[in-house]
């Protein structure tokens, strides 16, 4: 079983998939084309030391996105 | 499909360079063409355009365009649409080339690959060198390229463009004879797939496209939106409906579903070509030095070392080559004033042109030193941490983490910081981040900075601790001003959605020396030519503005007087004396306009020429025996101060005016810009100065 969650909401360190965009979200074709793809594995790697932004691991490379963004990630959590 | 034989290349074959941004581009560039680089712009955009010659193994002479660099070939940033209207034919000052050569990131092959696909799309001839294996090996992947080639249908030279390791084999496949444009080996889902074959098949049978692109043409209809599809013929229309009525079906857009075909091929040939020595998840290098770098304490204390390291380098190291300079240009001076007869000429020659190119050269290691630090930090990947850490500081007021060194770099010099704002993608962001730079308090400020402090005081020396707080005072005021308005400008004339912030965190890796170098004179080379160029012709000017009218008189004051600058400050007088300023200040602040440091040497013509003898009084000394008409004195610690602020906030530098039109490409801005600084630091000395006076300093 799984959950969606937003990417923002996980904890650090943990893996998910990515479920999809928020619908309003206008930069999802931009993240699309970076490899954020249904079904992609990603890790929440770390958030910068103020709080924001933060940095993901996704296809073996790492990328720094806004919270305000990671929230209109939704990814998949497998639930124990 | 049969791949149709190309028509023999051209003479010289021209060559463009695409890849990822960070992933060694520029270094494979610099490895082929060395210093035999021509850089320079596109023109009507601001994007650097950069070619280079060089040469085959036999001999034949090749040309090379480095792009900038693209995640992908559908445009998000002004960088990108270029490197896709090149490769596509589509700018008449570039024109196609007639092969690709795309560099990959062998520690990062999927998303690099990504690109590769939409290169391939394109039809033409393309080597792909498989860049940093290095980089790779230590991530514990083991890459083979002789798969990779068959898998994608292209050369593939492996390569370490670092250690310049397979640039010859790179050189060799490139001056081969022959090469093939590729054939597509990714494939669309099925139903798709063949809606789009018959789109490509109309296109070239009925629209006469040009066979080796028209794949990537049938994809472009198909993400257009359906309103706004050029075609109007029937036939693509009836597959295009096919196509959207299957996307309907998976609730995709076409977009999601081309991309997503491209990415599963990515995937896959990743996985049938890369072996791993070590779990995938295995802590790597920049993994641990990630940990220390973004660290809530450490990274601040690694953060502010790297910092100041720069600036202790900047205000010290470079003092001494300065000086060099200094000198060098005083002695050029004496020569030339010992060996012409006196007269226009030689003073044109000594207080024009070498007193005026002098006063730009005499930054030059300043800037030096500061693009040599900022292609360290962009060369080992700690840029990217820079501005991963700082983002949050920066976004309160509307700006961006990449904001920060264009910034930073403004406090040495506003125009390589203004230059530096390219590699902000969104418009917005950088053009805020263009209009606030100059705030920062540059060097140039530093000298004037230096005397106004020193006549703030009565005594000789000014207390270390006292100048050390001022002049810190100075840049605070500045940097918060630049905060402030960059906030207002965000809030109003710069609305709008704030942009994605999306920055790759590449890996940390050992610097290549040349390639630092390299770009550290290239980026130097055009401060020169920009700055020197404009600051040459107003110095002229200026000399011109003081030297004529003849007013007859031995004595050199007597001359200021009279001419049109003499003349200019008396005229602006009554417009400054609220601030202040009597007309002496007014020749000065007039001066500044060439480099904000021609104060001092302004001030000390208006000054140490009123002594008759020929002793040279202290300037300062002289300024401080200055009195208005009624007896007061002009110097007053109030009007010391009120100078001070407007140094701080106005905009008297026409390079800076000259690069962000060039920037920018109109003079809406430069002058906006000119506009709200001039009068922001107008309205600030003159609160400052009138309140003061009130208050009966």
């Amino acid at each position: 079983m799984s959950a969606t969650q937003k990417l923002s909401e996980l904890k650090i360190g943990a893996e998910a998939r990515i479920h999809g965009f928020a619908p309003e979200f206008r930069e999802a074709g931009r993240l699309r084309e970076m490899g954020l793809l249904p079904g992609t594995k990603v890790q929440l790697v770390r958030w910068a030391p103020l709080g924001d932004p933060l940095e993901i691991k996704i296809r073996g490379y790492h990328l720094s996105l806004r919270k305000h963004e990671a929230d209109s990630i939704e990814v998949l959590v497998p639930t124990a | 499909m049969a791949t149709p034989v190309p028509p023999p290349p051209r003479d010289p074959i021209t060559f463009a360079l695409v890849g990822n941004p960070n992933c060694g581009k520029t270094t494979v560039f610099n490895c082929l063409t060395g210093m035999r680089q021509k850089v320079g712009n596109y023109p009507g955009v601001t994007v650097e355009k950069k070619t280079g010659q060089f040469f085959s193994l036999h001999g034949e002479p090749m040309q090379l365009t480095d792009l900038p660099g693209a995640y992908s070939l559908t445009p998000r940033s002004p960088d990108e649409a270029i490197t896709r209207d090149v490769l596509l034919g589509r700018r008449s000052d570039t024109p196609r080339p007639d092969r690709v050569v795309c560099v990959i990131d062998a520690s990062n092959l999927e998303r690099n690959l990504f690109l590769v696909t939409q290169v391939l799309d394109l039809g033409l001839p393309t080597i792909v060198v498989l860049n940093m294996t290095d980089l790779a090996r230590e991530k514990g992947l083991v890459i083979d390229s002789e798969a990779l080639a068959l898998e994608l249908g292209v050369p593939v030279i492996p390569c370490q463009a670092h250690q310049k390791i397979g640039i010859t084999e790179l050189r060799q496949a490139m001056g081969r004879q022959t090469l093939s444009p590729p054939d597509r080996k990714w494939r669309l889902p099925e139903g798709l797939e063949s809606a789009v074959l018959r789109i490509q098949a109309c296109l070239i049978n009925e629209h006469k496209v040009d066979p080796s692109a028209s794949f990537a043409s049938a994809l472009n209809l198909l993400s257009e939106s359906p309103e706004k599809r050029s075609s109007s013929c029937p036939k693509c229309n009836s597959f295009l409906n096919t196509a959207d009525t299957l996307l309907k079906e998976e609730e995709r857009s076409s977009h999601e579903a081309i991309v997503g075909a491209r990415y599963d091929f990515a995937q896959a040939v990743c996985e049938r070509i890369i072996q791993r020595s070590r779990p995938e998840d295995a802590l790597d290098l920049s993994d641990r030095l990630d940990a220390v770098f973004t660290h809530p304490v450490w990274g601040w204390v690694a953060f502010f070392s790297a910092m100041g390291l720069m600036f202790f380098s900047i205000f010290t190291l470079a003092t001494y080559p300065m000086e060099w300079v200094d000198q060098m240009f005083g002695l050029l001076s004496s020569w030339v004033s010992a060996t012409l007869p006196k007269g226009d000429l030689t003073d044109l020659l000594t207080d024009g042109v070498i007193a005026g190119v002098g006063g730009v050269l005499v930054f030059l290691p300043q800037i030096l030193i500061l693009f040599f630090f900022i292609g360290m930090l962009e060369d080992t990947g700690y840029m990217a941490r820079a501005a991963f850490i700082m983002d949050r500081v920066m976004s309160r007021v509307g700006l961006h983490g990449k904001s920060f060194i264009p910034l930073l770099s403004s406090y040495a010099c506003a125009i390589p910081g203004i230059m530096a704002t390219r590699t902000i993608e969104n418009p917005k962001d950088r053009l805020v981040t263009i209009l606030v730079a100059p705030l920062m308090s540059c060097s140039a400020r530093l000298p004037v900075y230096a005397l106004l402090i020193a006549a703030l005081f009565p005594s000789e020396t000014v207390p270390a601790l006292a100048k050390a707080g001022i002049m810190m005072g100075l840049y605070a005021i500045g940097t918060m001003g630049a905060f402030g308005f960059a906030a207002l400008f965000r809030k109003t004339i710069m609305r709008g959605e704030s942009s994605l912030f999306m920055m790759e965190l590449p890996p940390y890796r050992l610097p290549s020396l040349r390639a630092v170098i390299i770009q550290m004179f290239n980026r130097s080379k055009l401060f020169v030519r920009r700055a020197g160029t404009v600051i040459l012709g107003l110095s002229i000017l200026l000399w011109f503005l003081t030297a004529y009218p003849k007013s007859g008189s031995e004595s050199a004051s007597v001359q200021l007087e009279t001419s049109y600058a003499g003349r200019a400050g008396k005229l602006i007088e009554p417009l400054i004396k609220p601030l202040g300023f009597d007309w002496k200040i007014g020749i000065g602040l007039i001066g500044s306009f060439a480099a904000r440091e021609v104060f001092v040497s302004t001030m000390s013509i208006v000054y140490n020429v009123e002594d008759d003898q020929d002793t040279v009084v202290p300037l300062r000394q002289n300024m401080l025996k200055e009195k208005w008409p009624d007896g007061r004195m002009v110097y007053t610690p109030l009007t010391c101060v009120s100078l001070l602020l407007f140094y701080v906030i106005a905009l008297q530098c026409v390079s800076t005016i000259a690069v962000v039109r060039r920037e920018t490409n109109s003079w809406k801005w430069p002058l906006f810009q000119l506009g709200y600084l001039t009068a922001t630091a107008y309205l600030v000395s003159w609160a400052v100065f009138q309140s003061g006076h009130a208050l009966g300093y």
